[in-house]
């Protein structure tokens, strides 16, 4: 049933394409008035997370109008905020609890009813939590092959992303009707929040239920900058021994900094920070102004999470660590000395 | 469905996650032969967690462990075999034609469905492609739950699964009833090795071969790779000697 009605969607499509370039004069142009891209916004308990506006900037790069998608319980509210965001040129909303939480299950569906309905070719999301958890999802439905984590956006149909943990930067030419997206964070910039004057459309709501329940959330409290979108990070690793020393030696000079805080794997699984500190391959990418790092060897996998960071610092006492080969500025000497006194005289400076 | 439950443990053979890949000159891809393979970390937290419901006396009937690839996954089954898989099954796909995600998806909703399996492990994403998909275009396509990430699964006799997943900035916890699928993040366990006569045993056990066709699996590629690079080399800045070089470093690069 659904197939039926997704192939015949996307043969309108198609028919509308071909019909369209009859009276088109020029390639590009036909181009630009076929391209629409619907751009997810991500919320949290009624505001808009910016983090997810890249997929708008993305969207932009694209070259056709950008629509944005909000869904949630004060969905309308939520709409009216978006309807600012620079770049939009319209913002479909669906008000609906049970897409408070984000949930794959439902929102799955509600996409590709929504993408359906206003003809998309592109759909980009962020590379968050959420965008990761719900648009392989949405491409199974639609049947088409996801592009995750893009970094770059050659053209229409041409990505940029990195494999092997930042290793090897493929460019792939995509075939599918639809291109879905996630996009890298650290790679497109948040949108602007004011200026913008989008409609506001209702989406449409096919209402399915997830079988999948939120029963609750634990989120670590911080009034740092957010690690993924900090300007600065101070991270710690495997040298800085235990979690005390970690809370002694790396918040002050954090704050000296006005850094957000970041950790490598072996920090965290020895339990020196939380989990969603982890840099890195199977953690967050950053890529701030500067990234100051102790006691991190600077394995591939912390490295492919750190080092489109325009400035890395770091101290180590290993002179003959990988991350070294890395850094602008490198400082051989025991962290335990070294970082105090990093910090004092940042302080008094 | 029985809350009996039947594992389904996709494993992925890739460039082992200590070795530095190469780009091959011609930018068509990284260098594969003569480099160390094994099982993607992630699969091998898979394979555990399935080991470890049935070691907490959770009732589970069958552990297959499946590849989709060249020859030699036969090898990366073992592992898993070995690690605590009951069977395997290896579906030949040949080495110069890999498959994408939503092709390997689709392969394992015909095995699911085939072998029955309630309960699908998945690790949250191969470590040579990094794209983080199968899991769960594998759960919309079979229209089942799914909790990506997980750090905790709990399963009760009724097969009602509590999933604590990690996602940006702490933890979530979903609740849903089998058959679900579950992609594993690294907390969730700490895989065992396999001691040497678990590596005897595992020779011992059922590893079918099939192929795309036995499961009428049409797994077209859609996209085309354009080149593979190597990302930009960065310039080492070199090395300060104090504390004070440091600053005034990171001053004249404008950082701080």
């Amino acid at each position: 049933m659904l197939s039926a009605t997704r192939h015949s969607a996307l043969r309108s499509l198609r028919a509308q394409a071909c019909s369209r370039s009859f009276l088109s004069e020029s390639q590009p142009s036909l181009r630009a008035r076929l391209l629409s891209t619907l751009a997810i916004l991500e919320q949290k308990d009624g505001k808009l997370n910016s983090g997810s506006l890249g997929a708008v900037t993305a969207g932009q790069k694209l070259g056709g109008p950008v629509h944005g998608f909000v869904a949630a319980k004060a969905g309308k509210s939520i709409a009216q905020e978006a309807a600012k965001i620079q770049g939009l040129e319209k913002v479909v909303a669906v008000e609906n609890e049970a897409y408070e939480r984000g949930l794959a299950e439902n929102w799955a569906p509600l996409l590709v009813e929504n993408i359906k309905k206003g003809g998309y070719t592109h759909v980009v999301a962020s590379q968050s939590a959420f965008g990761k958890s719900l648009l392989p999802r949405v491409a199974a439905l639609l049947d088409v092959q996801q592009l995750s984590d893009v970094m770059s956006i050659e053209s229409e149909d041409t990505f940029v992303r990195p494999i092997y943990a930042g290793n090897a930067i493929l460019t792939v030419q995509s075939s599918d009707p639809v291109k879905l997206l996630t996009v890298r964070q650290t790679s497109f910039p948040p949108a602007e929040t004011e200026g913008g004057s989008a409609s506001v459309e209702e989406g449409v709501d096919p209402e399915v239920e997830s079988p999948t329940e939120w029963v609750s959330e634990e989120l670590a409290k911080s009034d740092r900058p957010e690690l993924a979108s900090a300007s600065r990070v101070v991270s710690g690793g495997r040298g800085l021994k235990s979690k005390e020393e970690f809370d002694r030696l790396i918040p002050p000079l954090a704050d000296a900094l006005g850094a957000a805080i970041g950790a490598s794997r072996a920090a965290v699984d020895s339990g020196f920070a939380d989990n969603s500190l982890q840099v890195g391959q199977t953690g967050k990418n950053v890529a701030p102004q500067l990234y100051l790092c102790a006691g991190i060897s600077g394995a591939i996998q912390h490295l492919a999470g750190m080092k489109d960071s325009k400035v890395i610092a770091c101290i180590n006492k290993d002179p003959d660590a990988p991350i070294f080969q890395v850094a602008d500025v490198g400082l051989v000497g025991d962290l335990f000395e070294k970082v105090p006194e990093l910090t004092e005289k940042l302080k008094s400076s | 469905m029985s809350s009996k439950l039947r594992i389904l443990v996709p494993v992925k053979r890739v460039i082992d996650y200590a070795v530095k890949p190469r780009v091959k000159s011609d930018r068509t891809g990284v260098e594969t032969a003569n480099v160390k393979h094994s099982l993607n970390p992630f699969d091998e937290l898979s394979i555990e967690e399935a080991v470890r419901l049935r070691e907490r006396k959770v009732a589970v009937d069958d552990i297959l462990a499946v590849s989709a690839g060249p020859a030699k996954c036969a090898d990366t089954l073992r592992t898993a075999m070995a690690m605590g898989a009951d069977r395997s099954i290896h579906v030949d796909v040949p080495e110069d034609k890999p498959l994408e995600p939503l092709g390997v998806a689709k392969l394992l909703k015909a095995i699911a469905e085939k072998e029955q399996s309630n309960l699908i492990f998945v690790g949250k994403q191969a470590i040579d492609d990094d794209a983080g998909q199968t899991g769960q275009m594998l759960a919309g396509l079979l229209n089942w739950p799914q909790a990506t990430q997980a750090s905790k699964v709990e399963i009760t006799g009724e097969g009602e699964v509590t999933v604590t997943k990690e996602v940006d900035g702490g933890v979530e916890t979903l609740k849903a009833k089998l058959p679900m699928v579950i992609t594993t993040d690294l907390r969730l366990n700490e895989p065992r090795y396999a001691s040497l006569p678990n590596i005897m045993k595992a020779k011992k056990k059922k590893l079918e071969k099939k192929t795309l066709a036995d499961y009428g699996v049409d797994a077209t590629p859609r996209l085309k790779t354009v080149k593979v690079e190597e990302p930009p080399a960065r310039q080492g800045g070199g090395k300060v000697d104090d504390v004070d070089g440091m600053i005034n470093k990171l001053k004249e690069l404008g950082a701080i």
